[in-house]
């Protein structure tokens, strides 16, 4: 830790007092870097969600260097990869990045039907895209509620808070799980939509822009909120394509790319939404950014859940991919036949031996999979590709020269979810 | 400028190098002493996006020849068009040139896939261990480490209040 840091600051110089010749104590061989602090922020705060740490080098409040850590969540979800399989790795998923698990679960069997050449029926697409798009709305739900509460505005985070719980109460309706969803299957979904869900969708949708304005009246132009944000971790769109950044990170920056419009997957073709982008590049940006994307969101979910397909859910028993329904196992020997296929160890999938890479527009950014198939039902290799890990290397570059109070601004409009960056 | 044209320009710079399509996916293999030179031809012709860094250990794998293939995903930004480098690598010494120069974004890829993986990247400014601990000697994600691990987590020295 220490080695890395011995490096010159230029800032120190013209810091109050930096400057070798006045310090008080330069006659002692003193260097400016001895007059530094070392904070350790992190691994357990309050400010962090999560569990990563953050060494930042301190002169007075400013903030001259920071060293971000991870690994401490680090539960190897690569490994489980190659031992689970393709059905069984989906509730691993849920806990990759969990503020939307449903994002990553149609992000993981959307790779591993890519591999395995599976399309699926029109009906799954649409509910695929409507419960990404509802994790997509939770997830910025939840890191626009973070950056408020964290630069004091907690009446705007449980306005978000109270939204969440509504989506979790559709996906409990539609899964029966609130959070770790597991919902997807290679080849469709585990459970149908009931009109019930339509129902609670509908009410999702004509209920939530109200609280949206709401939340945009509390934060948007609030004075404090606005000086805690603009121009802090300004990161320029030449910066954010070589660091990799994606997803709202990257739009905020001016990056016009999203996998929805530039290679669109599901059902999204036949949807009518826009990109929010921005330009400054400030975390002030990143809000807006999310703001309108979760009203572009939701222009995508009152679409989709008006326009479900008819028919059946998972692909047909032919191709023998998806499990069977019940009564299509006890009435119709191909159910049967199909049913003790997919259970049998030896035989189940056709996993061809080759390796493909398929990635989703993610809450966070780009969420891809490389999957290495050798004939088994379980991968070879399951890299995944976490947005995350890309946005949190670049937080020492955002946060040098800004103060000990713009860390949490920083980090939270980042959204660094620590279980997605240890996978 | 489309795949194909970066690909034939490629060719006339380069040779002919392995190319192979699987579900749309273009995908070269480029011969290790090469691949920083390929990487910045790569990268002038408009790949400025590097999405992934990842790597696969083919040990027993069906037809492997080289037991590391690593995985370089670029992109473009303007038009997103989408190439798969591999880069394969062997053991006893697995060495490949580090593309930090070119992309920051490897920065921590590089460092994830010498942790997991244990190749070292020639030229990265600070390969470290990322998720695994410093003191960790394996590298958990090759095929000969099993899934529950070696016994290591107990042989960590214990930090007491009293000692730190």
């Amino acid at each position: 830790m220490t080695t890395e840091y011995t490096t010159t600051f230029p800032m120190l110089n013209a810091g109050i007092g930096g400057s070798e010749t006045s310090s008080p104590r330069a006659g002692d061989g003193a260097r400016s870097e001895d007059y530094l602090w070392t904070l350790n922020f992190g691994p357990q705060h309050p400010a962090t969600h999560t569990t990563l740490r953050l060494v930042l080098k301190l002169e007075g409040e400013r903030v001259v260097d920071a060293m971000p850590e991870m690994g401490y969540l680090h539960s190897g979800f690569e490994k489980l990869g190659e031992h689970l399989t393709f059905n069984q790795y989906v509730t691993v998923t849920d806990r990759m990045n969990y503020i939307s698990p449903m994002a990553n679960n149609v992000a993981w069997h959307h790779a591993v039907e890519k591999l395995l050449g599976i399309e699926l029926t029109p009906r799954c697409k649409y509910i695929r895209t409507i419960v990404a798009e509802l994790a997509r709305l939770s997830d910025h739900l939840l890191s626009n509620g973070a950056v408020g509460l964290d630069t004091g505005a907690f009446t705007f985070f449980l306005y978000a808070f109270y939204q969440r719980e509504v989506i979790y109460d559709i996906f409990e309706t539609l899964c029966g799980a609130r959070f770790t969803n597991s919902y997807t299957r290679v080849g469709g979904v585990s459970q149908d939509v009931t009109p019930l869900v339509v129902e609670k969708i509908r009410t999702f949708v004509k209920t939530f822009p109200k609280t949206l304005d709401d939340m945009e009246r509390l934060l948007t132009r609030n004075r404090i909120f606005v000086d805690r944000t603009k121009g802090v971790g300004v990161l320029t769109k030449e910066e954010a394509i070589n660091r990799g950044a994606t997803g709202p990170v990257a739009r905020a920056s001016g990056v016009t790319r999203d996998l929805r419009k530039d290679e669109p997957y599901l059902a999204y073709e036949d949807f009518q939404f826009q990109i929010a982008c921005a330009s400054s590049g400030d975390c002030y940006a990143r809000y807006l950014v999310r703001m309108q994307e979760m009203r572009e969101s939701l222009k995508i979910v009152a679409q989709a859940v008006e326009n479900i397909p008819a028919g059946p859910v998972n692909i047909g028993i032919d191709q023998r991919t998806a499990l069977p329904t019940k009564k299509q196992v006890y009435s119709t020997i191909e159910g049967t036949i199909s049913h003790f296929e997919l259970s049998m160890s030896n035989r189940g999938f056709e996993v061809p031996h080759e390796e493909s890479y398929a990635a989703i527009e993610a809450p966070n950014g780009e969420l891809g999979f490389y999957i290495v198939g050798d004939g088994n039902e379980a991968a070879y290799r399951a890299r995944c590709r976490p947005p995350s890990v890309l946005h949190f290397a670049l937080f020492p570059h955002l946060i040098r020269g800004h103060t000990l109070s713009d860390v949490v601004a920083v980090l939270g409009s980042l959204n660094i979810i620590a279980a997605e960056l240890d996978r | 400028m489309p795949v194909d044209a970066v690909l034939e320009s490629l060719a006339s710079e380069f040779g002919p190098l392995e190319t192979s399509v699987f579900r749309d996916q273009t995908r070269i293999v480029v011969p290790e002493p090469r691949s920083f030179a390929v990487f910045q031809f790569l990268k002038d012709r408009g790949f400025d996006l590097l999405v992934d860094v990842s790597c696969v250990d083919y040990l027993e794998y069906r037809g492997a020849k080289q037991r590391y293939g690593l995985v370089y995903l670029l992109a473009m930004t303007t038009t997103n068009q989408r190439l798969t480098v591999r880069v394969f690598v062997d053991d006893p010494e697995p060495t490949v040139r580090s593309v930090v120069p070119l992309w920051e974004a490897a920065n921590w890829l590089e460092r994830e896939v010498w942790d997991l993986f244990g190749i070292r990247f020639a030229g990265h400014p600070d390969l470290r261990r990322l998720v695994m601990p410093e003191q960790f000697t394996a590298h958990p994600l090759r095929k000969d480490y099993p899934l529950q691990g070696r016994g290591e987590r107990h042989n960590f020295p214990v930090l007491t209040r009293e000692d730190g």
